[in-house]
């Protein structure tokens, strides 16, 4: 009973958050640099900052995370960090190559307001930065807004570096990712490629964060956008902007510095987002939708139908990021499962008529929060308040699992103690079956475990 | 539109010498913003009529993200909008920061879009330039202008001194320029030929001498500029003068800043030795 000072009465709560559903912003900026190919993340602050974000991600993909640090001293903080940086650039440089250095801030590099463009202009005057290398950058403080924020921000500076509008339009099509697995976005080219649409996926982690075990060790695996599309990006015809909360000011920026329009939609979780993910790649890549992912389709309305009569009427508590808890309530409504407590960590204010649309006329069965104070600590009262039949969220519910003895279906961000994760897509109509069969398996499992000490409702 | 900075030593008469010739500028028709970076939301009190202004930090402490414009945007004298970024009290929190979070938020809310067709935005900044915070202002893509307030005393002709070593850092990797000195007098012997050889040797023009007058403390006792409380008096038309200059103004340069021996010879031939 790890969780057993939980209590059910709940009070109002000014100042105090417990269990927060949300992490600091240079994780996501971190993540999002993996996803360019042979890019070198860079944490401008104290060394604390970059090891827990890199060990978190590490433990998230079980793969070893690169980065470099400022490694702020007393002297950095009282003098700026600019020495540090620059000393950084050029080690990175010389000793480890890469093409790109992207460097996010910390707390404490914002808080003295070192002045990134103007530090990194330095170290391209002095030399420091080698013939067709680049060092690019985002903002990064992490009392505002959270790992999705950061995401976001690490996006929108990789779009306003490299994309150029040459002046020759291309046929081709943005897909700017939401955050999602490297499995995710593996699917997300796969169903493109049936499509017979030509995508440029940025930013794009599949085989960095999944990559094959060869024998040798790749400092840079072989994955990750690379530069030339990144600039090219520039003359796409047009842009799908997947998740509000990721990728809308990355898909401003390019629109505002290329003007390549843009669609803003859903990341493809659950049956309608990913229909509606496929007739956006139809409409601007100007195609029709392949018969593979109308049979791929087929077999998803099929497994719905199948476990149907197990899901009905299920109560479920979700929690995780906006993107992704907003297409995953629509698909639980239509699988006329109940989303009953949502929480998100994430501000933003959209969140509110987003989530409520997705949830249509059941939406004031719901009880949900988001922003600062929106954590786990609340939705456990409300489990206790009243159960639920399924949890769905990262890692951090597997207290609430344990103590309520509900079944538990990991998805988002962090996963620090399951894998497949980096593997299994949760997008597409693939990842929709994937998700259906762990909802189903976990809570029969559970169900079989249970029946004869304590019944659940399933 | 022209994005205005102006920094200078603390007690030298920015925010009074800002809001005065901002009063100027509005008079001649212009369209413009003044922006407070200083903690003690002080900046504005003359356009507004007193500290009526409700200051960005507090609007976004208190209401958290959703915060519109026309929460921190008040019409002052003149249309001038007025905003103050306010910040911590001294000996808590960071005022530095406050400055960066408030600008950054200005910039979001689209204060400065093109369809508020403004032509001018004054950044009042606090004291000297230390931390980051304060230099935000200057950083690329806000302020590409600076006038440093002085007057012919030793520590604020230090601060300037100061303050263009400063701007140099931000000149060379941003836009930023100097456009010049404003004397704000002191009565101090031979002041204006020894802000004007300052300046010189800064590189940059003393762009204006503002006598002493008691008009301008009788005005701000009345929490009014010059401009506003007396219009006819001769203070008024040196605030008018130093608006035209500003708005005609073309020399902005990267100063090139004293050493202090240099500072201290320039000291002893106007002051000491005459």
């Amino acid at each position: 009973m790890l969780l057993r000072h939980t209590t059910k009465e709940i009070k109002e709560r000014n100042a105090l958050t417990i269990n927060p559903a949300k992490t600091c912003q240079p994780i996501g900026a971190m993540y999002a640099a993996l996803g360019i190919h042979n890019c070198l993340p860079h944490s401008h602050g104290s060394q604390g900052c970059c090891s827990y974000h890199r060990s978190t991600l590490t433990r998230h993909y079980k793969e070893p995370i690169m980065a470099g640090t400022s490694s702020f001293t007393e002297g950095s903080s009282v003098f700026g960090g600019q020495a540090n940086l620059l000393q950084a650039i050029n080690n990175m440089f010389t000793i480890y190559d890469p093409d790109i250095i992207a460097i996010h801030t910390t707390c404490l590099s914002e808080t003295i307001g070192d002045d990134i463009v103007q530090i990194t202009k330095k170290a391209s005057d002095e030399d420091m930065i080698p013939l067709g290398k680049h060092v690019i950058h985002c903002n990064t403080p992490s009392y505002v807004g959270s790992h999705v924020t950061g995401y976001a921000n690490m996006v929108k500076g990789i779009v306003k570096y490299f994309a150029e509008n040459s002046g020759e339009k291309s046929k081709r099509i943005n897909i700017i990712s939401g955050w999602v697995e490297p499995s995710d976005m593996r699917e997300i080219k796969r169903m493109s490629k049936e499509m017979g649409v030509d995508i440029i996926l940025l930013p794009d982690t599949s085989d960095v964060l999944d990559a094959p075990q060869t024998g040798k060790h790749a400092f840079y695996p072989k994955g990750g956008t690379t530069v030339t599309d990144l600039i090219a990006a520039g003359n796409s015809k047009h842009t799908i902007a997947l998740g509000e909360w990721a990728t809308k000011e990355a898909a401003i920026a390019l629109e505002n510095k290329c003007k390549v329009p843009f669609a803003l939609s859903e990341l493809p979780i659950g049956l309608r987002a990913t229909d509606r993910f496929v007739q956006a790649l139809a409409k601007f890549g100007g195609v029709k939708v392949a018969d593979t992912i109308n049979d791929e389709r087929g077999r998803l309305l099929d497994v719905i139908t199948d476990m149907h009569q197990y899901l009905y009427g299920k109560r479920v508590a979700l929690w995780g990021d906006p993107d992704h808890l907003i297409p995953l309530s629509e698909f639980l409504i239509d699988l006329d499962m109940k989303p009953v407590y949502i929480v998100s960590g994430t501000p933003g204010k959209d969140f509110e008529p987003r989530i409520r649309k997705a949830l249509g006329d059941r939406a004031d069965e719901t009880r949900f929060k988001y922003g600062a104070q929106a954590d786990m600590y609340l939705m456990h009262q409300w489990i206790k308040e009243e159960p639920v039949d399924l949890l769905i969220g990262n890692t951090y519910g597997k207290y609430i699992s344990r103590d309520e003895n509900i079944p538990f279906v990991r998805m988002g961000f962090p996963i620090l103690d399951r894998i497949g994760h980096s593997y299994f897509p949760f997008v597409g109509y693939l990842g929709a079956i994937r998700l259906l069969e762990k909802s189903s398996g976990c809570s029969w499992t559970s169900r079989m475990r249970s029946a004869r000490k304590r019944p659940l409702n399933w | 539109m022209r994005k205005i900075a102006i920094y200078g030593k603390g007690g030298i008469g920015k925010s009074t010498t800002t809001q005065n010739t901002v009063a100027g500028l509005a008079e001649m028709g212009k369209n413009v913003m003044v922006v407070g970076c200083d903690p003690k939301a002080d900046s504005t009190r003359l356009l507004l009529g007193g500290l009526a202004q409700k200051t960005v930090l507090d609007t976004l402490r208190e209401e958290g993200e959703d915060v519109e414009l026309a929460d921190i945007l008040k019409p002052g004298y003149a249309n001038v909008a007025c905003v103050e970024s306010g910040g911590p009290e001294p000996g808590v929190g960071c005022a530095g920061r406050g400055i960066i979070t408030s600008i950054n938020m200005l910039e979001q809310l689209g204060a400065y879009e093109t369809d508020r067709e403004l032509d001018y935005a004054f950044y009042d900044v606090l004291g000297d330039v230390v931390c980051g915070g304060f230099a935000m202002p200057i950083r690329d893509g806000k302020a590409q202008e600076i006038y440093i307030v002085v007057s012919g005393e030793m520590m604020a002709m230090y601060a300037a001194n100061n303050i263009c070593k400063g701007i140099v850092k931000f000149a060379e990797s941003g836009g930023v320029r100097l456009g010049g000195l404003i004397c704000n007098s002191r009565n101090v012997d031979n002041e204006k030929q020894m802000i004007e050889e300052l300046a010189k040797m800064l590189g940059t023009q003393m762009i204006h001498f503002v006598p002493r007058d008691n008009m301008v403390q009788r005005a701000e006792i009345n929490r009014k500029t010059v401009i506003d409380y007396d219009p006819t008096h001769r203070q008024a038309d040196e605030y008018r003068t130093l608006a035209k200059k500003i708005d005609e103004n073309e020399m902005f340069v990267i100063p090139k800043p004293l050493k202090i021996e240099e500072l201290e010879s320039l000291l002893i031939n106007f002051g000491i030795l005459n």
